[in-house]
């Protein structure tokens, strides 16, 4: 299950976001990387130091591609210039899958530079389902979705978010990138329960998963990918892991970026859950997990 | 509203909202500029919880949307800022990012569009209009250099063969600016003061971070050419003399050599003796930093406004 179609038939394991404050300690110490994931908009460009970097890495690591703006919920035709140049991209960095959220963000050729939560209705999926395979028919690499957080939701919404991706996912015939700290950051703004969410969706579509951090205010909570893991998304991430096996993770740190040894070290934190999974029979696969989980969480103090 | 038919209705609805001003206190309005009231609209789309209304709901994507385009527009531009100030600079930020919001899938493209619009709007940047000007135009040709192409230096050969009508393409990433304030020197002095960006995976901004902004006091006024350019991956402003200028203009603009060359000593100085050798000079300098190329540059995968 976690070397599957959607994502090449890899296994990866775990991977860290490639991030500017980290570029110099990369090159020059080397460090030891699983895999490493780049937001394609910031190379999708003719030339400079982005792009002399990028090689450097790929000299040296595998990256994975993950955009920020394709839209795929957006009633906006796609932009042919932004297909070309993530195709010559993925070219580049022979990603073996591509991935982007399942949001919208642009209308009428104006761009908003964030991701707008769908609402969730069968004209939604149509849209949607459509443009993911346009996509992937157009730069010829497995795409993947990845659920968004949000902190709003539509009076027009005819069904859950965990039923609107998977109708997306099997019409698009595509992948997911199946983001549990968005799917525990929606849970608490939206009064849901996170693993109804994480039990629903298609586990053999699952190509990726994201971890991250995220911000607790007085009323809701934001994903603001600024600090460690926390206990809950932990948690959910087993559970991902216990259904879906091993597949390839990747820490968001995003915002007040630490060291490169910290953001490794905690995403680091997840080979047990892999381990235990890839270790285990299949019939003993979820205690094996579960066991993981509980020894991360009385590590960070926090009881299952 | 009902739940079909209706998808480009609530995102034109949502992107109303999101990508109206917002209030002095950075809330969302509860009456846009228009008359429209941000409260019926929010109640109409969005559903409210059990600690958020619609309106606070919708408020989270509005304050998102401009905490971000102020943070690129502000890491992009913070030469225009040192010569505004903080207050000055707000209100022209949010005034241009309003009448231009952004048509690229790149933020990168946010200012692309800046240096007309302080054309048609100059009270924005009055008294020191063509300060800032040259200031935007600077920091925009910085931001074109950091990332444009770089083509293949000219080969000996091709160099050997160049006569009067030949036609010498520069790299894609020069662009060369006339300007009437030295500005390339106090462009340097804030960036070096200034922090570099982050890219953010995430679709949140709790807050919007404010960066120490020292007023610049007014510049003498002194015109200077400049070649931004590019050189082992960094940007770099290389002074110019005038008929240097005039030259790699010319030859930007695709006009043979001779052509190019007559416009150069047009109404130069330069006594004719020297300028032969002043020529090999300047293509001697221009060929070591690699700015002739034999291409053009891809044109289709040029970047877009």
């Amino acid at each position: 299950m976690p070397a599957n179609r959607f994502n090449g038939f890899t296994e990866y394991g775990v991977g860290i976001g490639l991030r500017i404050p980290h570029y110099q300690h990369i090159l020059s110490r080397r460090p030891v990387v699983g895999w490493f994931e780049i937001i394609s908009e910031n190379y999708m460009i003719d030339g400079g130091r982005p792009l002399e970097i990028l090689d450097k890495i790929l000299e040296q690591y595998k990256v994975v591609q993950h955009g920020v703006s394709m839209y795929f919920g957006s009633v906006d035709p796609l932009n042919r210039e932004h297909l070309k140049r993530l195709k010559s991209l993925a070219r580049r960095t022979r990603t073996p899958w591509l991935s982007d959220h399942l949001c919208w963000g642009s209308v009428d050729g104006r761009y908003t530079h964030d991701l707008l939560p769908m609402p969730y209705t069968w004209e939604a999926v149509e849209v949607t389902a459509r443009k993911i395979r346009q996509v992937q028919d157009f730069v010829e690499v497995p795409v993947v979705v990845e659920n968004v957080s949000s902190y709003a939701e539509f009076h027009v919404s005819e069904m859950t978010e965990w039923e609107f991706l998977t109708e997306v996912v099997e019409r698009a015939d595509c992948g997911i990138l199946l983001d549990v700290n968005n799917i525990y950051v929606s849970s608490e703004n939206h009064n849901f329960d996170p693993f109804t969410y994480v039990n629903f969706v298609p586990a053999h579509r699952v190509a990726q998963i994201h971890i991250a951090g995220h911000s607790k205010f007085e009323k809701y909570i934001l994903d603001t990918h600024d600090h460690p893991v926390l206990p809950a998304v932990w948690r959910l991430y087993a559970r991902a892991i216990e259904r879906c096996g091993p597949t390839a993770t990747l820490l968001e740190w995003d915002d007040n970026i630490p060291t490169f040894e910290e953001v490794h070290g905690e995403a680091l934190k997840a080979n047990k859950f892999l381990k235990a999974a890839a270790e285990a029979p299949p019939d003993a696969a979820i205690p094996a997990v579960e066991s993981a989980a509980s020894q991360i969480l009385e590590h960070t103090g926090v009881s299952r | 509203m009902s739940g079909s038919g209706h998808l480009l209705e609530i995102q034109r609805r949502m992107a109303a909202a999101v990508m109206h001003p917002l209030t002095r206190a950075e809330t969302m309005p509860r009456r846009r500029r228009d008359g429209t009231s941000n409260l019926t609209e929010a109640e109409a789309i969005i559903r409210p919880n059990d600690r958020l209304t619609a309106f606070e709901r919708l408020e989270i994507y509005n304050r998102q949307y401009w905490f971000r385009l102020y943070s690129s527009f502000e890491e992009d531009f913070p030469g225009l800022e040192s010569i505004l100030g903080r207050e000055k600079f707000d209100v022209l930020m949010r005034a241009y990012l309003t009448d231009r919001p952004s048509e690229s899938f790149s933020l990168r493209n946010l200012g692309s569009r800046l240096q007309s619009w302080l054309g048609t709007h100059p009270q924005y940047i009055e008294p020191h209009v063509t300060l800032a000007l040259d200031m935007v135009s600077l920091e925009w040709a910085h931001i074109e250099a950091f990332d444009s192409e770089e083509c293949p230096r000219i080969g000996p050969e091709a160099l050997a063969g160049i006569g009067e009508d030949s036609v010498l393409h520069l790299q894609p990433y020069i662009r060369l600016l006339a300007l009437s304030y030295p500005v390339d020197d106090l462009l340097i002095q804030v960036r070096s003061e200034a922090g570099s960006s982050t890219s953010a995976a995430n679709n949140a901004s709790a807050s919007r971070k404010r960066r120490h902004v020292r007023r610049v006091a007014a510049l003498a006024p002194r015109t200077i050419w400049l070649a931004v350019h590019r050189h082992e991956n960094s940007v770099w402003y290389k002074p110019l003399d005038e008929e240097e200028f005039r030259l790699l203009s010319a030859l930007l603009a695709g006009k043979t050599l001779g052509t190019a060359v007559d416009e150069c000593f047009s109404a130069s100085a330069i006594p004719e003796e020297q300028r032969p050798a002043w020529l090999q000079e300047a293509f001697a300098a221009w060929a070591a930093l690699g700015w002739i190329t034999s291409e053009t540059g891809r044109s289709d995968l040029k970047g877009t406004a």
